[in-house]
């Protein structure tokens, strides 16, 4: 099979996520008129914050959005995952390898902008393989996939500001929510919800979350050591540092916070810090036309993200001094996210609830006892296969940096699992003379 | 602007096929959130045979990979119900 038997797309600039900060960036830009080509793998447009149960409108912020990107011209894909991406020598072109349901589909571009937001940050413990353990921000996907919680009794253990929209909203549908446990330190998060007055609507949302779960005990100081079960999910125990607390539920939502999704912009070379995309003012990465918008330069929420996307697509369109009028709010919201945290750091304790048994990497299961705390990532990979199955890391990554300090491996193709008809056709192109960054890192 | 898939009319039933067992279920969702609501609890069978199911919701983890019309380690997160599509988990001889 040759790149011509996928279907090809000619565009000025492609957006990768359709989440608020691609939303704002392809918006603005297909509004002068340029080609642009928006990609989502979810089967909906909104990302994850914009997600909304099946028969429920959207929030309102979302509904005028995406009112506005339907009416500028872009071309939204959605269900289309990235399998490659690199620049082609001759002229520059950005070339973008996907697969669109079974069917390869290539797009080229002169510009980037990468918008594929945060995953959940996992950390290990006994018994979290079970059934019935999902993310905190994996409960509430699962919830506006459709799924009801009515009548399940939940525990929400994990970490930061996302523990109170998902207890409201799974309370909301009937959940009986036994407690939300809160790892980081009670002084910790009082000082983050002082540091609210200057952002009266995030407190007043703050105070309506916890008022939809009144009933139950929200603390802090808490986290799970273990969840046993035959199976699936029966019963979970917590700790404060001095008494343990064992409760029988169905579900357990666990989670610390979020991590921005890097991927692609390692595979491109892109300059990565602290775990998030490098980017200057214009919000272009270490490389030229390469933008990266959203939760992929470091965590802040929905208002950061429209901030930079709008930035983004300013800059894309030459439009630089209207960006820099807004660079005083992009300071403003990211001196909150920096606030968040500092507060909800995972704590040193998480690192002794995991044994030796407990498996790390959920795609190999590859117990922590056989890893050696003096290798590298790449030599767990190796040595154990840690990090090589279908998810490439994507879960065990995030735990392993935070138990042994390891940075994130390189990023090889294909970044996703995908046919041998979509590598085939990528191979074609790269046949045709790209600058590969990935494959030989 | 081309839709993305799913958009079906809220209320609307459908009937999904998951390992030969007939499901009905609300058009919109998920087929991870259909076979959870249905009580399905092990989606497939990990390298050590220890039953998995959904852990991030968001196509992540690829803990949810079934196969879905005969393509196998589709993620059922990603994937919305549509009439007369055939699941299979990977999971039945595990409880």
């Amino acid at each position: 099979m040759s790149a011509r038997d996928a279907e090809v797309l000619e565009a000025d600039v492609v957006v990768i996520g359709a989440g608020p900060a691609g939303i704002a960036a392809a918006a603005r830009i297909a509004e002068t008129g340029r080609r642009v080509v928006l990609l989502d793998e979810s089967p909906a447009v909104g990302g994850q914050i914009w997600r909304h149960r099946p028969g429920s409108p959207p929030p309102a912020a979302a509904r005028r959005w995406i009112a506005r990107l339907e009416r500028s011209g872009a071309t939204l894909l959605c269900g289309v995952s990235v399998v490659d991406l690199y620049q082609a020598q001759e002229a520059g072109r950005f070339v973008v390898a996907a697969e669109r349901g079974p069917a390869p589909c290539v797009i080229h571009a002169s510009s980037l902008v990468l918008a594929t937001g945060a995953r959940e940050r996992f950390l290990p413990f006994p018994g979290w393989t079970l059934p019935g353990v999902i993310g905190v921000g994996g409960a509430q996907a699962l919830l506006k996939s459709g799924l009801s919680f009515a009548q399940k009794r939940v525990v929400i253990a994990g970490s930061g500001p996302l523990l109170l929209p998902v207890a409201a909203a799974l309370a909301g549908d009937g959940a009986r929510v036994a407690l939300v446990a809160e790892q980081a330190p009670r002084d910790a998060v009082m000082r983050f919800a002082s540091s609210l007055w200057r952002r009266p609507s995030a407190l007043a949302q703050a105070v309506r979350y916890r008022a939809g779960f009144l009933r139950t005990p929200y603390k802090t100081g808490t986290w799970v050591t273990s969840a046993r079960g035959d199976g699936r999910l029966e019963e979970v125990t917590l700790t404060d540092g001095h008494t343990a607390r064992t409760i029988a539920c169905d579900v357990l939502c666990s989670a610390y916070g979020l991590v921005p999704n890097t991927q692609l912009a390692r595979l491109l070379g892109c300059e990565i810090a602290r775990g998030a995309v490098v980017v200057d003012e214009r919000q272009q990465t270490s490389r030229p036309r390469i933008y990266s918008v959203g939760e992929t330069t470091g965590i802040g929420g929905v208002d950061l993200a429209l901030v930079e996307g709008k930035i983004a697509a300013l800059c894309v369109i030459g439009r630089e001094a209207d960006a820099r009028r807004l660079y005083r709010r992009r300071t403003a919201l990211r001196t909150l996210a920096d606030a968040m945290e500092v507060a909800f750091a995972p704590r040193a304790e998480l690192r002794d609830v995991a044994t030796p048994d407990t498996i790390v990497c959920r795609c190999e299961d590859v117990a922590l006892g056989v890893i050696d705390a003096g290798w590298t990532m790449r030599q767990a990979k190796l040595y154990t296969r840690a990090g090589m199955g279908p998810c490439q890391g994507r879960v065990c990554g995030a735990a392993l940096e935070f138990l042994f300090g390891w940075p994130a491996d390189a990023v090889r193709v294909p970044a996703e699992p995908a046919l041998l008809s979509t590598i085939l056709a990528d191979a074609g192109n790269v046949a045709a003379g790209p600058l590969h960054q990935g494959v030989f890192q | 602007m081309s839709a993305g898939a799913g958009v079906s009319r809220p209320g609307e039933i459908v009937t999904i096929v998951a390992d030969g067992r007939e499901l009905r279920v609300a058009a919109g969702m998920s087929v991870a959130a259909a076979l959870l609501g249905s009580g399905v609890w092990s989606f497939r069978r990990s390298v050590s045979g220890e039953g998995r199911a959904p852990l991030c919701g968001m196509g992540v983890c690829f803990e949810c990979r079934v196969t879905i019309d005969g393509v196998p380690h589709r993620r059922a997160c990603l994937v919305p119900v549509m009439d007369g599509l055939q699941v299979a988990t990977t999971s039945r001889d595990v409880a």
